[in-house]
């Protein structure tokens, strides 16, 4: 499983990261997690707004930072 | 893609339909404008339409969406209520006593772009209320 977090780098990017990396740890994952600062990465996959979370190439959510319980639904999905 | 990250400010979602008819691109040009003039950021309606999963995604999970129709047919409704994103900010241009016509120059007309954006600002102020206050005094 790949998991990017989508972001330029600012708060709510580095703490969607931080949820992510701790969700992943704590249920034991091979996930790998990945920062991606890239525009024109971010826009490809049609991200309107930032951070956004990308599971296996799927959004997951946009705009917003994702509650622990989210990300433990998608990565045990 | 929106520029700002992790500020206060929510980021206003514009979607037009940029149909092929005078009315259809007043709604692009009201697009644009209302862009370059931050009130909101247009966004791909085409992605949402041909199904890419991310965009669709973007749209839902974007809690202030002003959508644009041209004209009666409704095609941007139509693709959003196909994704089963709720329509809460909607302006029609021919509801607004602005005629579709056949005219193939689609020249510019001042007074109609501002109109459309008015109401696309007025639309979006509404819903804004709407979802912020309480109706009955609760």
């Amino acid at each position: 499983m790949v998991i990017k977090v989508l972001g330029p780098g600012c708060t709510k990017c580095h703490e969607t990261e931080k949820i992510v990396r701790e969700v992943v740890a704590e249920a034991s994952s091979n996930a790998s997690v990945e920062k991606v600062s890239d525009f024109q990465e971010i826009a490809k996959l049609g991200v309107f707004s930032t951070p956004a979370v990308v599971v296996d190439g799927v959004v997951k959510c946009v705009g917003k930072v994702p509650s622990k319980n989210d990300v433990k639904s998608w990565i045990t999905a | 893609m929106s520029g700002s990250c992790c500020g206060d400010k929510k980021e206003v979602m514009i979607l037009a339909c940029s149909g092929g008819s005078n009315v259809g691109q007043l709604t692009n040009q009201a697009a644009v404008e209302l862009t370059r003039e931050g009130f909101g950021k247009m966004f791909c309606l085409a992605g949402i339409g041909g199904g890419l999963k991310g965009f669709i995604q973007s749209a839902q999970d974007t809690p202030q969406v002003i959508v644009l129709d041209g004209c009666q047919v409704g095609c941007a409704k139509a693709i959003l209520d196909r994704e089963g994103i709720a329509l809460k900010s909607y302006v029609v241009v021919t509801d607004l006593g602005i005629d579709k016509v056949k005219d193939r120059q689609l020249s510019r007309d001042e007074d109609a772009l501002a109109r459309v954006k008015l109401a696309g600002k007025a639309a979006a102020a509404w819903s804004d209320d709407a979802t912020q206050s309480s109706c009955c005094g609760g």
